[in-house]
């Protein structure tokens, strides 16, 4: 099992969105979050006083999927949130040893799926 | 020792003057009210914009508006007064406070358009648009119907702006909406439309509020004299009740056609209420008004969910509140309107048959025809010199961020996926 970490453009979550549902993707999980990459951050100014803004909003996806799920997501999600552009955002794939599914006690590959 | 008493026009003035600054602080409710149903990202945007086109235009009126609005001329514009020179007022009080009064119209006028094109358009182009409305549209169109022109010579009654504001706003937003084509996201391909919620029901809330309270002097005030009282009092209860009757009427069509009693919806209602009393609020009975109320509140939402289904774009409602019940208001005065009550002739439903609606008719018409026409091709030159609509990039950021470089809600943190 994985469990698969994206940062993506908040703006290209309904794309990545519907890449995923189109790879059959369905469950995720989403957060609102703020990072920095190799992207600028923009200048706020309020009251003539000058602010750089470093920390962007970015949205966290995090999908936990079986093996063979993983790179059909990736894929999506790569799908999706592409621009060509920096700031696009990165994905990553991490071991996931257990997943147990509170309502009926299943765990492993069955409670992912 | 002397005593001195307030003359007749001192206390005329007086009244008018509460009026304008009632009318003034409708601004605050086109604030908040278009703040409150739109996304946090385009907040600051929206209530610059609604700030800076009261300032665009009493300057915009100041210069060149009451000059066309009211100076002496043909039937189609007046020609006299350019900067107040000369210029004489419309009415038995001082010139400088019919023209507050007036100027306070003008600003409600150019703001209604903010609404309807909301979210997405370039700030720099909306402060040339309100210029221009202010300037030079609206007193044209004021002329016609308050300034002795063209559509006043034939009776064409609309007591204090139905058409003359609301539908020249409403329409003005219906057109530049259509030229800006709709938010990212609001339809599907298959023409479906997605809900885009507002992000502040409390503040638009206040907003309708503050729209309602101002409402008592927008048309309460048109009477421009106090007289005996009894005409500023039935235009008061008729402004009252028609806001009442509409927030109950919306409220229960969206009831039944959606199951729940949707807020922004009722509130939607009452202001389409006061839009349509705004007309005939001088020349009928109480009962007319809930009458009128009643019908605007559901034609509120029918235009609400004809715009949608026709994918034009009007994140407010400004167009179904102020264009559709703006001529329903006008046209209303041909059915209820009474003779007895100051209207030259009896409406249809006072047996004076469909002259008066005729000529309402024609009225709403022409004006409706001038406004689509001429803001059209300003918003056409607009968008060819400096561009209507921001790029994809701030829309989807945002335009607090990419206009103004600023938050409305720094230490918030906000959501923006659309």
């Amino acid at each position: 099992m994985r469990l698969i970490i994206a940062m993506i453009q908040p703006h290209k979550l309904p794309d990545v969105k519907k890449a995923l549902y189109d790879a059959d993707v369905h469950k995720m999980t989403v957060t609102n979050a703020l990072g920095c990459g190799q992207q600028r951050g923009y200048t706020e100014t309020y009251r003539g006083v000058m602010q750089e803004v470093n920390l962007l909003k970015k949205v966290r996806l995090e999908i936990a999927v079986n093996k063979d799920f993983v790179e059909p997501t990736v894929k999506a999600i790569v799908k999706g949130a592409n621009t060509g552009s920096i700031g696009d955002g990165k994905i990553f794939v991490l071991d996931l040893p257990e997943c147990i599914r509170i309502r009926t006690g299943e765990s492993g590959n069955n409670a992912i799926g | 020792m002397d005593v001195s008493y307030a003359t007749t026009v001192g206390i005329d003035t007086l009244w008018v003057l509460i009026a304008a600054f009632l009318v003034f602080f409708m601004q605050a409710g086109f604030g908040m009210v278009e703040a409150g149903f739109i996304r946090s990202k385009n907040t600051c945007n929206i209530l610059t914009k609604n700030f800076l086109d009261f300032c665009m235009a009493s300057l915009g009126f100041f210069m060149f508006g009451y000059a066309i609005m009211f100076g002496t001329g043909n039937g189609f514009m007046g020609f006299t007064g350019f900067f107040l020179k000369g210029a004489e007022s419309g009415a038995d009080i001082p010139i400088y406070a019919f023209w507050l009064f007036q100027a306070a119209f003008c600003g409600a006028a150019a703001t209604i358009v903010a609404g309807g094109m909301a979210e997405r358009m370039k700030f720099k182009a909306y402060l040339i648009y309100s210029f221009i409305i202010s300037a030079l549209i609206y007193p044209t169109v004021g002329h016609w119907i308050w300034g002795g022109g063209w559509l006043a010579k034939i009776g064409f009654a609309d007591f204090a702006g139905s058409t003359v504001v609301h539908a020249v706003g409403g329409f003005a937003a219906l057109i530049g909406t259509i030229i800006l084509k709709p938010r990212i996201g609001k339809y599907n391909v298959d023409g479906s439309a997605n809900v885009i919620a507002g992000h502040n029901i409390p503040l638009a809330s206040l907003g309708v509020f503050i729209l309602w309270f101002g409402w008592f002097g927008f048309n309460p005030g048109s009477t421009l004299s106090v007289g005996d009282g009894s005409l500023i009092s039935r235009v008061a209860i008729n402004t009252n009740l028609a806001a009442a009757a509409g927030g109950i009427m919306a409220m229960i069509v969206v009831w039944k056609l959606f199951g729940k009693p949707d807020l922004s919806m009722a509130m939607n209602g009452a202001l389409a209420g006061l839009v349509a009393v705004t007309a005939p609020c001088a020349f009928i009975e109480p009962w007319a008004a809930i009458t009128i109320g009643t019908v605007a509140g559901f034609i509120v939402i029918v235009g609400v969910l004809f715009l949608d289904r026709i994918r034009v774009d009007d994140p407010v409602g400004a167009v179904a509140v102020h264009g559709f019940n703006g001529i329903w208001g006008t046209l209303s005065v041909g059915l209820f309107g009474q003779k007895v009550l100051g209207l030259i002739n009896d409406g249809l439903f006072y047996g004076g048959g469909f002259k008066q609606l005729g000529i309402q008719a024609l009225g709403c018409l022409t004006v409706v025809l001038f406004i689509i026409a001429t803001m059209g091709v300003v918003f056409k030159l607009i968008d060819f010199f400096i561009g209507l609509r921001v790029s994809k990039e701030e829309e989807l950021k945002g335009l607090d961020i990419t206009e103004h470089g600023m938050e409305s809600y720094a230490g918030f943190q906000i959501f923006t996926t659309e």
